[in-house]
């Protein structure tokens, strides 16, 4: 996955939606450029397997050395699968926030939402606002 | 008592440095509706000879636990207190110091919370302890939220009646401005069924609270009720006496999640009530949940141990409002002297300290029990304290004519437990001895006799 090809939400989490067996998957996780402002990160809570999500609302949370943020889930639906290695090694959010730093899989029960997701190009210009 | 002064030449020279003329100035924006026009209904204002002879005989109107004999308890207790407590703990190094805003500066007390921590993890059978909290009561209902925010689960928090009565008013009064609502599990007798909790519990529920040895000294059936909370996907919080540590199995290995105490009676005076120690340890996967701050050890720069705050005070300057508590510092004197009591004690002597307190209670239960005014209100297992049901009704009478005697026979319970009118609660500790058991036995008794002799 490259950053281009991922959907963003404005607090800064990524979407990459796949078709699997005829269900829309989502694998989540937090932008490059939400890594670099948080700054050191120390711990992150992240959902659990089974647990319902919604679009928008908290999933988990991130801690830094200056701040708690939360995590909001950018897509509805069931946690199916969770990247248990990312909370003993968060250092892989700083070199590949985009692959290895997936932080959940999510199967989409409600597509409500999707659309307001940005491509690369707007969530570049948001970050840029932001910067 | 503290001399403080106040001369008029420094309140001229503070007026200056403010620059104003007088401190009616200072008062000018009180609307003068709102002040009062005359002087505070206070006597004139006393000598130093003359108040310290007025306060001396008003604190002597109170009757200490060395004035007399003590059999109090339900949260605090009358043990002994080793002199090198007093001897270390009163140095200027410990009495007068604060934890510094950058508290590396301070290793000593760091090292203190640090050796204080690793006793407690060693007492309870639990991963973490936090450096101490305010006191038991406050740490009960700590634990409450924290399994709240654990489980995010927020319909219901399980207490047993035979949790102190004080402690769950504390938790009502945490809990009021929560969605979660506080169920009270009556007791069956002495303690509290694990049927009636397996009745109550739902999804919703965050933890169940236990107190063992319970508020009347009984011993609770812990792992029955761990595995029905566990089963249901809610944790045990189980409240401790910590001398009964030196006999019973730890809260570790009983199964609780969070175990909280009040540790008055790890070395600190009765003291009227408080200050005291709030005890805290939980399992290491909830450590992230735990209030409060941890103590950690490490090396310096130069390969030397040394102390430093591991999780400080992250509740108010990183969580924020997603805090779990707005608890930031610890009981840092008390804490220290829990640690030297503890370190002095060691194992065999906490074990000594609870054996005599268990069998010092059961001798003194058998001396009441045989008078024919007094029974035990139940047979349920107990530590160091239990019931005494006073047949004829008239507790407070019954504790009077003990008190004139010298003896502080109990503590009614009529005033928590409407049905328990009758009865009161008999705490025997280490410092009792035989005479002065068999004196309780008797005055209970002898108070019999006198009212049939009247008869």
């Amino acid at each position: 996955m490259t950053p281009e090809q991922l959907r963003y939400s404005k607090t800064h989490e990524w979407a990459y939606v796949t078709e699997e067996n005829g269900e829309k998957i989502a694998t989540v996780g937090i932008s490059a450029f939400a890594v670099e402002q948080l700054t050191d990160l120390v711990y992150m809570e992240l959902p659990q397997a089974g647990q319902s999500v919604t679009a928008g609302e908290s999933f988990g949370e991130v801690e830094s050395v200056k701040a708690v943020s939360d995590l909001y889930s950018p897509v509805t639906g069931e946690v199916v699968d969770v990247n248990s290695e990312l909370a003993d090694s968060l250092e892989i959010l700083g070199t590949d926030p985009y692959e290895a730093g997936w932080i959940a899989r999510i199967k989409i029960t409600d597509e409500t939402g999707m659309d307001d997701l940005m491509d690369y190009a707007a969530y570049q210009n948001q970050c840029s606002d932001d910067g | 008592m503290p001399y403080t002064y106040g001369t008029e030449r420094d309140e001229q020279e503070m007026l200056e440095a403010i620059g104003i003329d007088g401190v009616e100035d200072l008062l000018r924006q009180v609307p003068a509706e709102m002040r009062l026009a005359r002087p505070l209904d206070l006597p004139p204002a006393m000598g130093e000879l003359e108040l310290t002879q007025h306060l001396q005989s008003l604190s002597q109107q109170n009757t200490s636990a060395q004035q007399a004999v003590c059999f109090l308890g339900g949260g605090s207790y009358d043990h002994f207190i080793p002199a090198v407590v007093d001897a270390l703990a009163s140095r200027g190094e410990f009495y007068t110091s604060y934890t510094p805003y950058q508290p590396e500066v301070s290793q000593g007390n760091l090292q203190v919370m640090f050796e204080y921590q690793t006793l407690i993890c060693q007492l309870t059978g639990l991963d973490v302890s936090n450096a101490s909290l305010y006191d038991g009561g406050s740490s009960v209902a700590e634990a409450a939220l924290m399994s709240l925010s654990i489980t995010r689960r927020h319909g219901k928090v399980i207490v047993p009646s035979t949790v102190h009565p004080e402690y769950r008013r504390i938790l009502e009064t945490y809990l009021a401005s929560t969605d979660t609502e506080l169920v009270t599990v009556a007791a069956t007798n002495g303690r509290v069924a694990p049927a009636d909790i397996a009745a109550v519990i739902d999804e919703g529920t965050a933890s169940v609270i236990l107190q063992h040895p319970n508020f009347f000294g009984c011993l609770e059936q812990v792992e029955e009720i761990a595995e029905i909370a566990h089963a249901n996907g809610s944790l045990l919080v189980m409240a401790f006496d910590p001398i009964s540590l030196g006999r019973l199995k730890s809260p570790g290995e009983l199964g609780a999640d969070i175990a909280v105490a009040e540790g008055q009676c790890l070395g600190s005076p009765m003291a009227f009530g408080g200050p005291y120690l709030g005890i805290m340890a939980c399992k290491e996967e909830f450590v992230r949940r735990m209030p409060g701050r941890i103590a950690g050890e490490t090396v310096d720069r130069r390969g030397q141990r040394c102390w430093v705050l591991t999780l400080q005070t992250r509740e108010q300057h990183i969580r924020r409002e997603k805090a779990t508590s707005n608890i930031c510092t610890n009981q840092g004197l008390f804490a220290l002297r829990a640690s030297i009591y503890l370190s002095v004690l060691g194992p065999h002597g906490l074990r000594e300290v609870a054996d005599l307190c268990l069998q010092k209670s059961h001798f003194a239960a058998e001396l009441i029990g045989q008078s024919s005014r007094c029974e035990l209100a139940w047979s349920d297992p107990f530590f160091k304290e239990f019931v005494v049901r006073d047949t004829r009704g008239q507790v407070d009478e019954l504790l009077a004519e003990a008190r004139h005697d010298g003896l502080l026979a109990g503590v009614a319970l009529g005033r928590w437990y409407p049905d328990l009118e009758d009865c009161f609660l008999v705490s025997v500790t280490e410092q009792r001895t035989r005479e002065e058991l068999e004196r309780l036995g008797s005055c209970l008794s002898a108070n019999n006799n006198q009212e049939v002799c009247h008869a």
